[in-house]
């Protein structure tokens, strides 16, 4: 019996006040990911009055079940990372808030932040670090049958689909992955791949090999899920030819990536055709005062390490930004 | 064999050392143990060995009828959570809460024991509202990272009026009740057996579903 134990997650809590309405801000974070919680750090550390805005602690980083390539830590699971991070954060004590998540920003000299439930928040310089979510397929039955055979964790859900059926979306890791965990499990596995070929990585795929329950079908994309109270079957079209094939199946499991989170800045910060704000190499976006680090950003590369760099030099620029101004 | 090695046992301990007042589980299993029972009281023992806060009784489901009625326990192995008075919050666990679990076990442990973080003004107002019986079911399994989430707010929500339970069930372990509410993905939060949710929803969703039943 394994315990995934968020260590120290009672004791740092306390240290932190709400954030205030009627007060200017120097700099605001918005995310709690790797880049937002560094991003804190270093502000509060260079002495200007920080607020930090978390929708989700810890980001991606909190569902990452092991990571091996964080200096210091040969292996640490993710919530213990975030934990690590977060009483970092809050031995300093900080102006916090979790669980909202911002709507929209007004730019102009002082910015303002708009939370979904109609509070706002003021500040000179906001980092923006609302990293990266699950990429959704936005095909018909997707949400009408999320919960009852659509599903995107294959730890959390693979047991329910013992015996049965199901059908993985994406072929790199995380989608050769979740067809691991269910080719355990499932009577049978259908892969769908966009591409060509599989692009997880060589042991993964070897890995997966092994299993002879799992089929991948290639070139091909899922049109639409169907069923009447739940998943019975997904349509997929083969890209090249065009014909659709109805696969039997009690489930689907989506690992097609991730989209940034930058619906909240979009007309209002440069973004690049991936809908990634656009930054330069002092995390600066083509509207001053306004930074941004880390995934959601154009930076190459998206690992804990570069974001949490990113996210250093989004905090100094922004300081600098605010004692210049 | 000891469920909790050296290391979680040390963090297990040095968190129980925040806790403020007494605590008292109650622990539901049966004279021929239950698939799961025997691990479950092991880990109530262990638990309970680990801080002179948390007071432990061990029922048989079937000989201690009465308290089992008294807490609403209908299946085993069930914890209940209950504070220093042994007064009943409606906070339960159906099965080991293990993996991401434990988080979501030591969460309403603390709570139970008075350290809880203020509510929104609307929030407390709008749960001390609530004028019926509540049941909320939250199926979990024990790898999901975003299930403690959702079982804490549901356990939260108990504790602060005494209308509304709320349950963890472990899907693994009971998969009739799996059957029956068709569970196919967890987090999946059931409310009196007639509204059901998927993932997890922040106390404010949860909060419209029950004022509108
Ligand atoms: C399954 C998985 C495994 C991975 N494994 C590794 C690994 O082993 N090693 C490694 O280096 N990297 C790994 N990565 C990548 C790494 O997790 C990311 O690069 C890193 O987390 C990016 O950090 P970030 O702070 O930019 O964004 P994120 O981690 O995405 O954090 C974004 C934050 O912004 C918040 N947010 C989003 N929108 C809003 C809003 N509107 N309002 C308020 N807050 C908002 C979120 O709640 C969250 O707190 C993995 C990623 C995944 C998904």
């Amino acid at each position: 019996m394994d315990f995934n134990l968020s260590a120290g997650m009672f004791d740092s809590e306390l240290n932190f006040n709400p954030l205030v309405s009627d007060k200017t801000y120097d700099v605001m974070i918005l995310g709690g990911g790797p880049a937002g919680l560094t991003a804190a750090v270093y502000c509060i550390r260079k002495g200007v009055s920080t607020g930090l805005i978390v929708k989700e602690i810890g980001g991606q980083v909190a569902l990452t079940a092991g990571v091996e390539n964080y200096m210091g830590y040969r292996y640490i699971n993710g919530v213990e990372l975030v934990q690590k991070f977060k009483e970092q954060v809050f031995q300093f004590g900080i102006d916090y808030d979790e669980g909202t998540a911002v709507q929209s920003i007004d730019a102009g000299d002082i910015k303002k932040v708009h939370f979904e439930d109609g509070r706002v928040f003021s500040a000179k310089a906001l980092i923006i670090a609302t990293g990266k979510s699950w990429r959704k397929l936005g095909v018909p039955g997707e949400e009408e049958f999320r919960g009852r055979g659509v599903a995107y964790c294959s730890t959390c859900d693979a047991p329910f689909f013992s015996g049965k059926n199901v059908v993985v979306v994406g072929g790199g890791n995380s989608g050769v992955e979740a067809a691991i965990d269910l080719a355990r499990v499932a009577e049978g596995v259908t892969m769908v791949q966009f591409l060509e070929k599989l692009t997880g990585d060589t042991i993964l795929i070897d890995k997966l090999s092994a299993f002879k329950n799992v089929r991948v079908i290639y070139e091909s994309e899922v049109t639409s899920i169907d069923g009447r109270d739940s998943v019975e079957s997904v349509s997929v079209k083969n890209r090249k030819t065009g014909v659709v094939d109805q696969i039997a199946a009690q489930g689907i499991f989506v690992e097609i990536g991730l989209i940034p989170n930058s619906g909240i800045v979009k007309g209002l910060l440069q973004l690049n055709q991936a809908g990634e704000i656009m930054v330069d190499c002092s995390c600066r976006t083509s509207v001053p005062g306004i930074f941004a680090a880390g995934d959601v950003t154009d930076v190459p590369f998206k690992q804990i390490i570069v974001a949490g760099g990113e996210g250093a030099k989004a905090a100094l620029t922004a300081c600098n930004y605010v004692l210049n101004r | 064999m000891a469920l909790f090695d050296e290391k979680v046992k040390k963090q297990i301990k040095d968190i129980l050392t925040a806790m403020k007042d007494d605590v008292s589980l109650a622990f539901f299993t049966q004279e021929f143990e239950c698939f799961a029972c025997g691990d479950t009281r092991s880990f109530v023992e262990e638990i309970a060995s680990l801080s002179e806060k948390i007071k432990l009784a061990i029922y048989d489901f079937q000989k201690d009828k009465d308290a089992a009625d008294r807490y609403g326990v209908d299946k085993i192995p069930a914890i209940v959570i209950n504070d220093k008075d042994n007064n009943h919050l409606g906070v339960t666990f159906y099965g080991l809460p293990g993996g991401y679990e434990i988080n979501s076990f030591l969460g309403s442990l603390m709570e139970a024991s008075g350290l809880r973080e203020p509510l929104k003004d609307d929030i407390a107002s709008r749960i001390t509202a609530v004028d019926k019986d509540v049941h909320i079911q939250v199926f979990v399994t024990l790898t999901c990272p975003y299930c403690p989430g959702a079982v804490s707010t549901a356990h939260r929500l108990a504790m602060e009026n005494k209308r509304i339970k709320a349950d963890m069930i472990d899907a693994g372990l009971f998969p009739h009740l799996v059957q029956k509410h068709q569970v196919s993905g967890v987090p999946r939060i059931i409310i009196n057996e007639s509204h059901s949710m998927v993932g997890v929803q922040p106390i404010e969703k949860l909060l419209d579903v029950i004022e509108k039943m």
